[in-house]
Formats: structure tokens, sequence, C-alpha cells
């Protein structure tokens, strides 16, 4: 339980070492050894979604991945989506929209709308709901995020013709 | 009540654009959480920050024979251990009864139990460590022995004779029972025309807030202080709670709530393990933290709707409803749970079935028991989804044994839209509703002609579709009648202070709270109305027990109504005392003077007189060139609570569009309508997604979400694997629509929005399923309706 090993990786664009716990899973290694909180443990068990964070460019579950396993990784957090201004978009629909309220579920969600936004802009209605599945929202109806996704997707469309 | 009335502070539609009531602005909260830049609980860290984890009991009900802690206090990070004997030297135990529940009877509880655990996942040795791992570990290095005992799981035996007692110096297992009768409920049903009887069950579940319960206490011991940084919906009541139980003033005990990740009712009680970790605090001098994981959440945040309930309706042969005859029985766990008791939701069944209609016979009982489960308590909509299960259930069988419309049976009984003030046969009091006027809406809303032919074409083609309905009303913005009555120190009065700073920004505190309804925009929104001042000049500061006025917090529906209200009225005295200072500097009578986007102006022409940075530099550096004698106060408190009416109801009514697969017993949800009528609309873009996401949590229920338990007493659904919600690819798109009838009781007129959609959604569910079912004779009533039930009722299986 003590072994450590240490990791070398690029979270949100910056060069991080730590020796981190063998057991030590990702979400707890950005919030608790990093202190990015802007990702947030919710199931703990990989069905929730809060936790959501990119690595190598692809979203995964924090709470699914050991620390240890990304040496020589690149992360994306929230924080990082944010300060890149990627889905600065998609964020200000968000708020527009009003789909957020407790907004412990956001950060997660808002990463996985991201990922619809890079790998499938022509998403529909429902492939949207689907893609979106994967994380939990107990406050809002999903009606108000699935309409930020929607319009952000078609405002880009409609830029880019 | 009051010599202003709506109209005359610009309070109605008509004075759009430039009121900022009843606007969809943005919530000032949003762009934080969207960027990963809000403070939840666990966010904080504090120095020498330890943190608790507890051993849970794995059984029901087994006697703690012994704990041995040597091992775990040799675990590397351990700093001690703590047993229920250990916490009971600093910290009283408390009973759950209010006094207005005649009868009511409970144990007293720990925060750890001293002889025998009651519940399995009931916290009962806590190791404290410097890491929630090393917690852990210390955890799995205890060695305690349990004797287990026999368990009572089954609610339908609790009081039967061979029944396990739970608590012996309670005699029996019967928390409470209560009767309402109302005209002669035995002659109506012997001369209806048609009597239809069902039984509903409603299933055992549980919030699943997303962030879990969390907590840190930290105890000063060198001012004598205990700080708690809390994830609650009442800080002022905590404060209280902890001060009592751990023997201190509420002076020297502050509670801060930061963001708040959900809530639903499950943060508003009193839970052992956190009432745990405040009193190891206060022994170890040092803070403390507990985050639920989502297993701990499962067994130990409160469960709720664990209800059987055996209904019958009489009707005429016009389709008059002539009674309702219910008994209702529920299973609440081995406590009631401090301070709200678990009694209040079968007590709500009893005030609320029958609820929308006009009828003269009414009986129902509820009959509350002990068992060794989870403990359930107040939940999203208490009672409600119950209550209008039953009634729209009964409604609908009595419309199909009268060969009747359902549309048909809700015109000809609901209560008309003129007949208020009255009080319905349960004895709720009812101030003004509009029954027959949501149902008008929502039909100019569901296209009910094509989804009928819609559904007669599935029908020839093998495709069972159905459409439900259900009216419904909800209890909002409660008096003490609720719990203060009962002897609850539970706030139902709310107050807000509201001040203008020197550069005219307005900063208003309030004693509710927020955990994502948008209670600090509408807070802001009105303010900002109130005082006269662009809304992204309002701040608003909620959740501190040492800077707002004393207030509930957020639950039942009250925050905009009763919280609002409040900060109303302050903003209203502080616009006055502007006006005062104001016109003592424009040498002009106050009462010429407004207040327009953050500038005083003149009332008559609009011509502008004085920005209030202006007016604010003057007041708070220059307050020597004021007349000696001037008030010059800019701040401002009020405190708001309703005197005329024990709660303010709400109506609303909701209809379901399903498709089930009879080869499968999947449902699909196609569409879904809500009307609703909560008074004056504050933000109609806030409060059309939480009566959707209410939708989704009751249709949830209806559907999916089901705490299981074997017969020993074990839980078996307790991962997000195995205890299902709505994702967003099952639910539906959602239409809501709004009827407005404002309460007299203030002067905004606002009643709550926030349990509508959960009180009726399930109801219309059930409904929806039986109409496309009935072709077939089938028919569920037990929730969820799971794809088994369903075949099951088929015949299938």
């Amino acid at each position: 339980m003590s072994a450590r090993v240490e990791i070398t990786l690029t979270v949100n664009g910056e060069r991080v070492t730590r020796h981190v716990e063998a057991r030590r899973h990702l979400i707890d290694f950005l919030r608790l050894d990093l202190g990015l909180t802007g990702s947030h443990a919710g199931c703990e068990h990989g069905v929730c979604g809060a936790c959501t964070v990119r690595v190598d460019g692809e979203i995964v579950r924090g709470c699914l991945v050991v620390a240890a396993s990304l040496d020589g990784a690149e992360v994306t957090t929230i924080e990082g989506l944010t300060d890149s201004g990627e889905a600065a978009d998609l964020q200000e629909a968000f708020v527009a929209r009003n789909a957020a309220q407790c907004g412990f579920c956001t950060p997660g969600m808002v990463m996985t709308a991201a990922d619809i936004l890079r790998h499938h802009p022509g998403a529909t209605r429902a492939e949207i709901r689907e893609h979106l599945s994967g994380n939990y929202c107990r406050c809002t109806g999903y009606q108000a995020i699935v309409d930020a996704v929607e319009q952000t997707l078609a405002a880009r469309k409609e830029g880019a013709a | 009540m009051n010599e202003m009335s709506p109209a005359s502070i610009g309070l109605s539609r008509a004075d759009l654009p430039n009121s900022y009531i009843g606007r969809s602005v943005p919530r000032p909260n949003v762009p934080k959480l969207v960027q990963g830049r809000a403070a939840y609980t666990d966010d904080v860290t504090l120095p020498r920050l330890a943190h608790a984890a507890f051993l849970r009991s794995p059984h029901a009900h087994a006697r703690i024979v012994s704990v041995n802690a040597e091992a775990a206090r040799r675990v590397p990070g351990v700093i001690r251990v703590f047993t229920g004997q250990d916490l009971a030297e600093v910290c009283d135990p408390w009973v759950a009864t209010l006094d207005h529940l005649k009868g009511i009877k409970s144990a007293p509880q720990h925060p750890l139990p001293l002889e025998r655990a009651t519940w399995q996942g009931e916290a009962v040795v806590a190791v404290v460590a410097d890491s929630r791992a090393a917690a852990e570990d210390g955890v799995a290095a205890l060695d305690v022995t349990f004797e287990p005992l026999p368990a009572q799981t089954d609610m339908e035996t609790a009081r039967a004779p061979g029944a396990v007692v739970i608590h012996t110096q309670l005699g029996d297992n019967l928390v409470f029972t209560r009767t309402a009768t109302s005209g002669d409920v035995d002659a109506a049903f012997a001369a209806a025309h048609k009597v239809v009887e069902a039984t509903f069950v409603t299933a055992r579940h549980t919030g699943v807030t997303l962030e879990p319960r969390s907590i840190i206490a930290d105890f000063n011991r060198a001012d004598g202080t205990l700080t708690v940084h809390h994830s609650t919906q009442a800080p002022h009541m905590m404060q209280g709670v902890f001060a009592r139980q751990l023997r201190m003033r509420e002076g020297d005990v502050r509670v801060i709530c930061k963001d708040v990740g959900g809530s639903f009712g499950i943060k508003v009680h009193v839970y052992p393990d956190e009432v745990a970790v405040a009193t190891m605090a206060r022994i170890l001098g040092r803070p403390v933290k507990f985050v639920a994981d989502r297993f701990e959440s499962f067994v130990s945040d409160i469960h709720a709707r664990d209800h059987r309930i055996k209904g019958r309706i009489a009707v005429d042969a016009e389709g008059k409803i002539l009674g309702f005859d219910i008994d209702d029985l529920t299973g609440i766990g081995p406590y009631s749970v401090y301070p709200r008791t678990s009694a209040v939701e079968g007590n709500q069944v009893v005030n609320l079935c029958g609820g929308p209609y006009d009828f003269s016979n009414y009986r129902c009982t509820t009959t509350v028991v002990l068992q060794n489960k989870t403990p359930t308590c107040q939940y999203r909509a208490v009672g409600h989804p119950i209550a209008t299960a039953v009634t729209e259930g009964l409604v609908d069988l009595a419309a199909e044994a009268l060969g009747m419309d359902p549309i048909d049976i809700r015109r000809r009984n609901l209560m008309r839209d003129d007949a208020y003030p009255c009080t319905s046969p349960a004895g709720m009091r009812f101030e003004g509703l509009s029954h027959h006027a949501s149902l008008d809406k929502l039909l100019a809303m569901v296209p009910v002609a094509r989804i009928r032919a819609d559904q007669a074409e599935g029908r020839a083609r093998g495709i069972y579709r159905g459409l439900g309905f259900a009216s419904f009303i909800e209890l909002t913005n409660p008096s003490p009648f609720m719990y203060g009555i009962g002897g609850a120190r539970i706030s139902a009065q709310d107050g807000c202070t509201v001040r203008m700073d020197p550069d005219g920004s307005v900063v208003a505190l309030s004693g509710v709270t927020e955990q994502g309804q948008g209670t600090e925009a509408i807070l802001a929104q009105i303010v900002a109305h109130g005082v006269g001042v662009p809304v992204e000049r309002v701040k608003i500061v909620t959740g501190d027990t040492q800077t707002t006025p004393y207030g509930g917090g957020t639950w039942a529906c009250r925050g905009a109504g009763i919280g609002g209200e409040a900060a109303l009225q302050g903003a209203i005295a502080l616009k006055a005392q502007i006006l005062e200072v104001a016109g003592a500097m424009l040498q002009a009578r106050p009462g010429t003077l407004d207040i327009v986007m953050g500038e005083v102006v003149d009332r008559a022409s609009g011509t502008p007189r004085m920005p209030l940075g202006e007016l604010g530099r003057i007041v708070y550096f220059r307050g020597d060139t004021l007349p000696r004698e001037l008030q010059r106060e800019l701040v401002q408190t009020r405190h708001f609570i309703t005197k005329e009416f024990p709660f303010a109801f709400t109506n609303g009514i909701q209809a379901s569009w399903v498709e089930v697969d009879t080869a499968t017993g999947m449902v699909k949800l196609l569409e879904h309508w809500c009307v609703e009528d909560c008074g004056r609309v504050i933000n109609p873009l806030l409060v059309d997604e939480q009566v959707r996401g209410g939708i989704v949590q009751g249709l949830g229920g209806a559907l999916y979400e089901h705490c299981v338990y074997d017969a020993q007493g074990n839980l078996l659904t307790t991962t997000m694997a195995d205890y299902l919600v709505p994702m967003s690819a099952e639910m539906p798109d959602m239409h809501v629509g709004h009827v407005e009838t404002p309460t007299r009781e203030s002067l905004l007129g606002a009643k709550g929005a926030g349990e509508a959609g959960t009180a009726g959604a399930p109801a219309a569910l059930m409904n929806a399923i039986n109409d496309a079912l009935r072709p077939l004779g089938a028919r569920v009533t037990e929730m969820p309706f799971t794809p088994a039930r369903i075949l099951r009722a088929l015949g299938a299986i």
C-alpha cells in the first residue's frame, strides 16, 4: 500500500513530477496532490462521470485510472479546458441556457460535451443524449444541457459555413 | 396586509422589461460552475486537517460484543479510534419526536451506537487519521465482534405477534398512526354507483445527491469555538443542533455552507456520522473531515417513500367522486430521524390524498413502523408522489369502470377555480388554486387528438402506447405549523440584510441557502428590483451563520416565497433610506425621487439627479457635510413569516406519453408535459428547468430507482450500477407551462416550484403505462415499473 511510483506528466500544459502511491487514482491525484478541485469524485466506481477528464486526447473516468500509469501522459482538466478557451462557446451556452444547477456534475458534463464538439460535430439531439449518458445529473432534467450542446454545435456549423 | 400592493411596486408582467421580476436572467453562479471554480465542502482544506472513516455494521441488527482497536492504532497515519462510549462522554443523544404528532415515539440516538447496531451500514466505530486512505486502512485493521440478532425487515409484520421489537423500551414497533376522517365514508361507499380499489407500492428510494454528504468540523480550544463547513440546506438549524448536542452556546458555533452539490431534502437532517465528526473535532481540538463515499451514501443517506397503500374510491353514475378510503403503511428504519421526524411523510399522505378534488367523504390512515433498514425521512416532495399516485391511480380506475375519459372525470371533479379560499376534506386550507385553468393550459399544449389517433393506429400494429394524466397539489412556504409548533427548533421565518456600499454596489445577506435551485439568482433579481439597481450590481451572501440573518434555510419550497419576500422588504426599506438621504442632499422631498438602474432620478420626469456611487461617497467619507440629525443607515434588515395560511399550496397537472414494449417490458418515455402554478414566477428559465429536474426525479423513482433488501436486511443496491438513476438518453423532452396565482400573503406573491415535477410525474407515468396496457387487460401499481413487473402483469412470465 505504501509503494510509491515516480511519474512525470503534463497537466493542463504544465509539466509535473510527483511520487504517488501505487493505489492513488487520477481524480485523487488531481484534487489532492495538484489542487485541481474542478473535477469531482461522485461515485468512485466509474458510473457517474463527475470525474471526467481528458488523457492523451480522449475522455476518461478519473476514478478508474491509476495515476501511476500516467508517466508521460498529457492530462487536461476543466481548469485547462477553460484556460485554453477551446470550449468557451459551449460554456457560455451552458450559462445562457441554465444548463447547471448544483454544478457538481458540470465540469465532467462540459468535458464530455467538449468531446462531442471535437469528435462528433454532426451529432443529432438523440446522439447528444446518448453521448452524455455516462454523466449523471440529478438536478436538471438534462434538457437544458442537451439544448446547450445542440446550440453550440449549430452555431459552430453556421460559423464554419 | 400591506399599504404597498404588487401593482404599486411594479410587480407585473406589464412592467417588463423594466422589472427583473419575471425575467429569464442567467444565473450569476453558473460561470464558476462551468469553469470548475465552485467551492464544495470537500474542496476546503485546513491546517492540521484530519480525516474520518467509519466501520459500518455488516448486520441489520447485531449486538456490539467487543471493539479491539490495537492493530488499527498501529496503522501509519492513524491518530485515534473512537467508539460510541467515547463520544457519548461529550455528546448527548437526541430523540426525534414532535409534540403535534400525537403519540409519536422513537428511541434515543447517539452519534455512534453504544450497544447495538440497528441497520446494515450504521456507523459503529470511527477512525481518524492524517488522510482518508490511512483512516480506511485503520478501519480495515479494526477487530469488531458482532453478535447478529434477528432483524425486523418487513413492515407488514412489524406489529404482528412474534415481531422483533427493535427498541424494547418502546414496547412495540409502532412510531405513529393517524386517521383523518370527514363526512360519512361507509355510507358514501355503500350508496355508490361504483367502488374500485387497488393496492399501490411506492418503492424505497434515496436522493443520490451527486456531491455526497460532506463535513469539516474544527474545534478551536483557544477560543472555545466550533466552526463547521457543511454541505447542508439549513446552516442555522445545524448550528443549534451542534451547540445543543455538544453542550455549547449557539454563539460559539459557526456553520459555513459553501457550494452544495445537490440536496433534495437529503441534506436537511441530522446524521449520526456527521455529529460524530463534530464530536471528534471537539475532543481532538483540530479539524476533522468526512465525505461519504458512494457506498456510505446508499446505506446512510436517508431513504424515503417505502409505502404500501390500499385505496378505494367511490363514484356516482355521473362520475362524481363521492369519497376516498385509504390505508397507508410505511417502514422508516430503526429510528425516527432528527429533528423533522420520520412520521411526516406518512402524515403528508393523509394530508394530501384526494387533494385536487371536490368531494365530501374521506378516510385516510397512516401507520408508521420501525424496521432494521436505513432510516427514512423527508426527501423531495415529501409524501406528494405517494398521495398523487394513489389519488390519480384511483381516479383513472374509476374512469375506466365508468367508461369515462380520464380528462372528463378530472374536469368533472377538480376543485373549481372560484371555490377559494376553502378547506379540503383532509383539513388543508387552500388560499387559491387553478386546477381548471391548468388543465386548460395543458390541453392547449398536449395534442390529445393526434396522440389518440396515433395510439389507435399503433395498437392495430401491435404497438402499445399510452397517455396518462395526473393533477396534483404541492405544499410550499411552510409556517411554524409544520415543525415549530411541535417543539422543533426549525425556523419558518427568514431574514435578509440589504446594504449599499460606497460605490453604489448592493450586498444582500440571506438566511435561505443555495443548492443549485438559483436561490441567489432570484434574490439578486428581487433586490435589484426593490432597490432600483442593475442586477449585476447585487451580490448575494448565503450559508454562513455568523453573517446572515437567522433563518430556516432552503427546504419545502420556501426559498423564493419566504426568503424572497424578506429580500424584497429589505430592499424596499433600503431604497426608502437611500431616498431619505438623497432628498437631504438634493433638497427635494424623498417622495419626488426614485432610483432607476443605480441612479437617483426625479420621479416625475425621470431626469437623473445623482448616481448611487456619489451618494455612497458622501455618506461614507464626507458624512460631515450631511445634516447632523439625518439617518444614514444604508443597511436594512427585514424578516418575513407567513401568518394567514399554514402553507401556501400550489397546484398543477402533468401528462406523460409512453410506449411499452410488450415483448421486453421496457417503457420508453416519448414526451412529457407539466403545467404548474407556483404563484409569481421570478425567473422562468430557472423555474422551467427546476420543474424538469423534478419530473426526472419522479420518473426515476417510478421506473428505475429501488433500494432493494434481502430478507436479512442487507442492502443489495449499494453502487450506481445497481441503483439505477435516469440518464439523458432515457429521458424525454419535457414541455413546461405556467398559470400564475400569486399568494396574497406577500408582496412578491411567490410560492414554491421545486417539488411540483416530482409530485406528479410518477402518477402521470403510471397512468400512461396502464393506458398502454389496458387493451391487454394488464395493470401495474407497484413501483418501480421494471420490465419484470410489466411482463408479469402481462402474464408473459
